[in-house]
């Protein structure tokens, strides 16, 4: 496994006349070539911000105060050593940008202009970052259609003409212009029915396959990581929670966060399960508590929660391999688990 | 020129072949009238029937002349206390369903009977009084609530409005909140809306439509929104206040397993027409329909995955050494041959007959109507004895052998 991007540390504050939001803080996590890594959290959880902050596509009030993104790249490097994309020029970043790392903005309805033909946003795109010249760049275009299974005859149309399934695949095409090491997709299929969503997901891992990117894939729909990614990260109030593989989250979830969030959702088979949910609502961010953020909607919780320091340790339940899967959550610990001190 | 399709986009827009359509489906009506009110509504136990939509169709003049059809013949029973879920894709007609029921569209066809009387909505302390009796709650919180007013404001205006008798205005605004349990009351009744989180605001959304004090609610996608570790104390809401109220619940949704939980009967429809419909736990456990077989084999479904694709421990994903690719989708396929995506309802015959594994001539030429399979079940299809057998062979995904193998490896 070589890593491609590696991001340590990493702590984002939006400023505001109240005091900093504190998104994220310190997260670390490495997407390896080729992977999926699938980041979970529910809205203002910081998951966009992480992305974001990470390409440094965030603008003011928006400030990274502190970690590293190190780009493990064929193409970009500093001398030899990775490339810190926060360190990074503005040319350099133009030429990371949807070169290396691409990314598939969350709905597409409102990431395409609605006044430009299909051909013209894909051109626009093409141009700026490749340098075509215009008949090339004329059939990269219908490539990249070809490529995401949409009807070259669709290229004279505006967005508006398109369902919401074919707006989501030219966004798609688009991030995948100049053959991207890494693309970041920001819930790409949340306002997909289901039918049109298995279509989409099945068509990312297969384009994955054939061209070999990494995907790190946002989204609020634990389920649908479960299935489709390699391992998961598990945020919350702008903390990574847990991360593991994907067969580990789900058979063996540590952390009470992770294990409400799997009891949340109903299953269509099997029998009828008990579903519990999680309730309360997540924290105000510029307020922080100190400890775990989780602990005010843990049914585990007790008073040492508050002094817990959020890094993330092993975790070595019966299906996970330790070094692979890990918690923030000191207080449930695989033998408490088995003392059957939780439900 | 007849052009069956709904939505305007991918099919209608990619021209589809439009003309000569409605024979099958005008042929297959009358039976499909007959066939739904021989049903008995699994929602019937519950309580005694709120409203009635009997034939229900609602079409649409596009600017070229041609007519979209928007809901075809659609019938059905809500019940005070139940909820009857409607599932299917966007674009299927399922708001357009409800927002008939709601009267805020005119009914091309058919018929709407509250509490036993024909619904007459012509005049506007008619339409007042039909709407103090059916709310509707909105899918977007974040759109729905106007950004410039407080919470209480959302909630006094429609107590004045349909609580005539009320003279504590103040008082049922608490109750309300109470009753949506957004407390302590006196916290959230000045606060605006982009000071509440997606959960209480969709809150605000349900405390406005009990505000009228009404005997049917049609919630359209009231959970979609809103996160998955919010959804279910959302649902869970939702059925505290149908049992406790007794309101007779129109639940839409594209979420057939929250269907399974949440409701009493499930109408699948698909291209403007109920498909198949029953008791919840039967159609999502033997969906009888190749449609709603597709829609099951969709949903994500993480007791699907198969341990034999990634097996613990083992490094995932990575450079040089990788294992293979997971099973995505562990259904193997999708309804259509891919890279031809946007298939829409086929304009002639059964809708689904573009898009279905199991069609045949008779599929493309006419239209099925329900038929009856048990008291309580009915489907739409020509081909419900193969899809039986289909779906008997390889549950719950008919359309791929691969999908059985992972199963029956994970079961070993």
């Amino acid at each position: 496994m070589s890593p491609i991007l590696e991001i340590s540390d990493l702590s984002v504050a939006y400023r505001t006349p109240a005091g900093d939001v504190r998104a994220v803080e310190q997260v670390s996590l490495t997407l390896n070539a080729g992977e999926v890594v699938g980041l979970c959290g529910e809205s203002g959880s910081g998951k966009s911000t992480l992305a974001y902050g990470a390409t440094r596509l965030l603008r003011p009030p928006a400030l990274i105060t502190g970690g590293s993104v190190r780009y493990h790249g064929r193409r970009i490097t500093h001398g030899g050593a990775p490339a810190d994309i926060l360190t990074l020029s503005r040319r350099e970043l133009h030429a990371l940008r949807w070169r290396e790392i691409a990314i598939v903005f969350q709905s597409a309805m409102n990431a395409l202009n609605p006044v430009l033909r299909v051909r013209n946003q894909l051109l626009d795109a093409v141009q700026a970052h490749l340098r075509l010249p215009g008949d090339e760049a004329r059939d990269k275009v219908a490539g990249l259609l070809d490529l995401v299974g949409i009807p070259r005859d669709r290229l004279r149309s505006y967005p508006h003409e398109l369902s919401g399934g074919m707006r989501q695949r030219v966004m798609i095409a688009m991030a995948l212009a100049s053959d991207p090491e890494v693309v970041i997709m920001d819930e790409p299929t949340t306002a997909l029915d289901v039918v049109v969503q298995r279509d989409i997901l099945a068509q990312i891992v297969e384009l994955k396959e054939t061209l070999g990117f990494a995907i790190c894939f946002i989204t609020h729909d634990l389920s649908l990581l479960l299935e489709l990614a390699d391992r998961i990260a598990v945020m919350y109030a702008g903390r990574l929670l847990e991360t593991g593989s994907s067969q580990a989250i789900m058979r063996d979830p540590a952390h009470p966060y992770t294990r409400g969030l799997l009891n949340s959702f109903p299953s269509l088979h099997g029998p009828r399960r008990e579903l519990v949910g999680i309730p309360g609502s997540p924290p105000d961010l510029r307020d922080p508590l100190p400890g775990c953020p989780f602990a005010p909607r843990c049914a585990h919780a007790v008073p040492a929660c508050g002094a817990v320091d959020m890094t993330l340790e092993p975790w070595s339940g019966p299906a996970s391999a330790p070094a692979e899967h890990l918690t923030a959550c000191p207080i449930v610990t695989p033998e408490a688990s088995r003392k059957e001190v939780l439900s | 020129m007849t052009e069956p399709v709904i939505g305007t986009d991918a099919a209608s827009a990619a021209g589809a072949p439009a003309g000569g359509a409605a024979a099958g489906g005008a042929a297959a009506g009358g039976a499909a009238i007959a066939a739904a009110e021989a049903v008995q509504s699994a929602a019937a136990s519950r309580g005694p029937l709120a409203m009635q939509a009997a034939g229900l169709s609602k079409d649409y003049k596009l600017g070229t002349g041609a007519v979209l059809h928007a809901v075809r013949n659609v019938s059905f029973g809500l019940y005070r206390g139940a909820v009857v879920a409607l599932v299917g894709e966007s674009g299927s007609g399922k708001s357009t369903v409800a927002k008939l029921l709601a009267g805020q569209e005119r009914l091309t066809a058919g018929t709407i009977t509250l509490g036993g009387r024909p619904v007459d909505i012509r005049s506007i302390r008619a339409f007042r009084r039909y709407k103090s009796q059916v709310q509707y709650v909105f899918q977007d919180p974040f759109s729905s609530l106007n950004p410039v007013h407080t919470v209480g404001y959302h909630l006094a205006r429609p107590v004045r409005l349909h609580q005539g008798d009320v003279k504590d205005v103040n008082a049922a605004v608490a109750a309300l909140l109470e009753q949506v349990r957004l407390t302590p009351a006196a916290q959230f009744v000045a606060k605006y809306p982009h000071e509440l989180s997606g959960g209480q605001r969709q809150r605000v959304s349900f405390a406005r439509a009990l505000a009228a004090r009404p005997t049917v609610l049609l919630a359209d996608e009231p959970v979609s929104m809103l996160d998955v570790s919010i959804r279910l104390e959302m649902l869970n809401l939702l059925d505290d206040l149908r049992t406790r109220l007794s309101l007779a619940m129109l639940y839409i949704t594209h979420d057939i397993a929250s269907a399974r939980y949440f409701a009493d009967e499930v109408l699948v429809m698909y291209g403007g027409q109920i498909v198949e419909r029953g008791p919840a736990e039967d159609v999502t456990q033997h969906p009888a329909h190749p449609y709603t077989q597709l829609l099951i084999a969709s949903a994500p479904d993480p007791d699907s995955i198969s341990p034999g694709g990634r097996p613990p421990g083992d490094p995932p994903g990575g450079g040089t050494a990788r294992p293979p690719a997971p099973p995505w989708p562990p259904g193997g396929g999708t309804a259509r041959p891919p890279g031809t995506p946007g298939g829409g309802p086929a304009a002639t015959g059964c809708p689904f007959s573009s898009r279905c594994p199991l069609a045949v001539g008779r599929c493309r030429q006419e239209n099925p109507a329900l038929q009856l399979l048990t008291p309580q079940r009915a489907a739409a299809c020509w081909r419900l004895d193969v899809a039986a057998s289909a779906a008997e062979a390889a549950r719950p995904d008919p359309l791929s052998p691969r999908y059985r193998d992972t199963r029956e490896e994970g079961q070993s």
